[in-house]
């Protein structure tokens, strides 16, 4: 609960930080995080999920955070998530989350888990472009004080991302009180309640801006005509492409994507919309991606189905295979070929 | 409690070497209640931080939540503030001290902020001995949902229902001996005589200062069975003895005779003058301290003053070794090592 604190201390003051923590620590520093959803203060944290609930199984994998790290703290709260799928993919997510942070001035949370975390991986080798340099985003120095009309939460730009200081940035100008308690534009404390409305409006404004600046999905496979598709995101990447090469195998096309952030931008939606039916991949019990899938696009409960692995294990493609397979229309299908549809059995 | 704060100030108001008036140095209006000790404070901040020069953005206030959390809007308008969640001030502190170590640090928090749910933070951030001040205005109750007692309530302490307090209080000085403080003071919201001296030394001091202000909080805790209430403090309070500050560049033009004034010099040439009156005490010794403090508690008086001083305290930057240059000052060339380093990583994981 500390880390997240000194991690919310320095972002407000301007130095990059960020810490890590698993499920019991995401529940701990809900809190601080709502705070930073608010006052709008760069904040980074890596969350390693693992078994849940309390302490669960403390050394196995899950995907069961996605809900608590998505909705972080009480009141009306969004929160950035990542979704990296590989060692690779976990550092430059880790370079870009400082960016992103900045730029948006909210939590981003990189939802990783205990297989990828803890256990040995085969990866592409890192690479660091030198030339890269950072975005700090929107910070005003002592000159651009002297120049404009500064307010904490004056959306400027009309993207609904305002401009903030350093604290000692400038004797006379600049100064703002940072507050987890509603404020105006000037970041003045009001409990009006018009003024308290606007403000969680431009929220959600910002919200849509968010979706312009998080990594897109990966479209794995997409083919016209498909009308069944499966959407993944995270470590079941790896057995999700291979029970898909099986199904392809045993006859059955399906078309696939990867989810790596949320908010979800308008190509998930636009999937998920040209498809009959679409199968969500993820390993914990109550289908955490696709109640988000369904609150944030308004979605019933028919069009997403869920495959879902939750004992601890990493997913297996056999598990996969045998599930869609259950799940697809007229699930009494004979397969092309049966002895490999038999390897699915038992699980 | 008024509903506008008065434009008019006096045409002639005392500037200080950087040319500011005390105003310079207020916030907005308070909205506690009118006689709360928590705005004597305010005001000692005030006069402490006008008379001592500091370019007011060159502090950071940060508090908790509370009655007493509330006031760093009242103080210091042209520094940038940060009320941050119950109990946790210490943790955002902590990084924004350490993010930026050009700036002055000063939190104000509350006896539930400090001494309940923010315990575990105090108690670290003391440890640590982060370059702060940390200023505890400490009422024994709960102001800001009806007075219900705080853990800082002494035992048999009535507030205005008038049920004793069933559990023994925590001290909060006593606790920052015990911790490591480096830098234990106490107080009283009404002796503001005492109070700006302390707060100027604890500005100067380098490390962690804990100032523990018994601040009445006149509408729950004001009560003839109170031990937090006006009338109780200002009869038990016995001080260490008075305090001067001497800010570094001030020559020092009384002396006091040899043996009842302790002098130290504090690291940026700056004095404190302790004239000495509690027998027995030496406030340069942690043990001393905490016996003498020990030893007005149970007589039931309240020890005020400077009762602890670690002359040579480093601060959690020196016993870190950070780099000199803020750490919100780095960029790229000292912060990434380039591809170069992670090609040998990655041949290593090879």
């Amino acid at each position: 609960m500390a880390a997240i604190g000194m991690v919310i201390g320095a972002s407000w003051n301007g130095a990059r930080s960020f810490t890590a923590t698993s499920g019991p620590g995401l529940s701990l520093m809900s809190e601080f995080l709502g705070l930073a959803y608010f006052a709008e203060i760069p904040t980074v944290l890596f969350d390693v999920q693992r078994a849940g609930p309390s302490t669960g199984m403390p050394t196995r994998t899950q995907q069961s955070d996605i809900l608590s790290a998505a909705y972080a703290s009480h009141g009306d709260t969004k929160q950035v998530l990542l979704f990296p799928s590989t060692p690779r993919e976990c550092f430059d997510f880790g370079a870009i989350s400082f960016d992103l942070a900045d730029r948006l001035q909210t939590p981003i949370i990189l939802l990783t888990d205990l297989d990828l975390g803890m256990n040995d991986n085969m990866s592409d080798p890192l690479e660091w472009d030198d030339s890269k340099e950072y975005d700090r985003g929107k910070v005003l120095s002592a000159d651009d004080l002297d120049k404009v009309k500064f307010g904490r939460y004056l959306d400027v730009d009309g993207d609904a991302i305002c401009y903030r200081t350093y604290p000692g940035t400038h004797p006379e100008k600049g100064a703002f009180f940072t507050r987890g308690s509603s404020r105006d534009e000037m970041a003045v404390y009001t409990e009006k309640g018009e003024e308290y409305e606007q403000n969680m409006h431009r929220l959600m404004a910002k919200w849509e801006t968010i979706k312009e600046y998080v990594p897109g999905p990966e479209i794995k496979h997409l083919e016209k005509g498909v009308d069944t598709a499966v959407l993944y995101f995270g470590t079941s990447e790896e057995s999700s492409v291979e029970a898909l090469d099986i199904l392809a195998e045993d006859g059955f096309k399906l078309n696939a994507m990867r989810v790596r952030s949320f908010p979800f931008n308008k190509e998930v939606e636009d999937f998920i919309d040209n498809h009959e039916r679409v199968f969500v991949i993820e390993q914990n019990r109550d289908a955490q991606l696709r109640t988000l899938l369904m609150a944030e696009f308004e979605l019933g409960p028919d069009k997403l189905k869920s495959v879902l692995c939750f004992d601890g294990t990493p997913i297996s493609a056999r598990n996969i295979r045998k599930q869609i397979l259950q799940l697809l229309p007229g699930n009494n299908v004979t397969p092309l070929h049966p002895e490999k549809a038999a390897i699915g059995q038992g699980e | 409690m008024s509903y506008q704060k008065p434009k008019f100030r006096h045409p002639d108001l005392p500037v200080n070497e950087l040319g500011y008036t005390k105003a310079d140095y207020e916030g907005s209006l308070s909205t506690l209640c009118a006689g709360c000790g928590h705005d004597s404070i305010s005001g000692s901040i005030i006069k402490a931080c006008h008379e001592l020069s500091i370019p007011p953005h060159k502090i950071a206030k940060l508090s908790g939540i509370g009655c007493s959390s509330k006031t760093p809007t009242y103080f210091l308008g042209k520094s940038h503030g940060f009320n941050s969640v119950h109990g946790r001030m210490p943790s955002v502190a902590t990084g924004a001290a350490m993010a930026n170590r050009d700036l002055m640090y000063l939190g104000v928090s509350g006896d539930g902020d400090t001494a309940s749910i923010g315990m575990g933070q105090f108690a670290h951030v003391v440890r640590r001995n982060l370059n702060m001040v940390y200023i505890v205005m400490n009422n024994g109750c709960y102001g800001l949902t009806k007075g219900q007692d705080s853990a800082t309530a002494d035992e048999g302490s009535t507030s205005k229902k008038g049920d004793p307090t069933m559990f023994p209080g925590i001290d909060l000085a006593g606790l920052a001996l015990e911790l490591g403080a480096t830098f234990v003071a106490r107080s009283f919201s009404g002796d503001k005589e005492q109070l700006i001296p302390l707060i100027k030394a604890a500005m100067t001091h380098r490390g962690f200062a804990l100032i523990d202000v018994v601040s009445p909080c006149v509408t729950f805790n004001n009560n003839s069975g109170s031990s937090k209430s006006y009338e109780f403090v200002r009869d038990h309070a016995e001080a260490t003895g008075t305090v001067d500050f001497v800010p570094m560049r001030d020559e020092i033009k009384t002396r006091y005779p040899a043996g009842s004034t302790h002098e130290v010099t504090l690291h940026d040439g700056s004095v404190i003058r302790l004239h000495k009156t509690a027998e027995h005490l030496d406030p340069f010794s942690r043990v001393s301290a905490m016996r003498v403090m020990n030893e007005h508690k149970l007589k039931g008086d309240i020890l005020t003053g400077l009762i602890y001083l670690d002359k040579n305290s480093q601060e959690l930057h020196e016993v870190m070794q950070t780099s000199q240059k803020p750490l919100n000052e780095l960029a790229e060339d000292d912060l990434c090592p380039g591809n170069r380093l992670l090609k040998n990583i990655n041949a290593a994981l090879r």
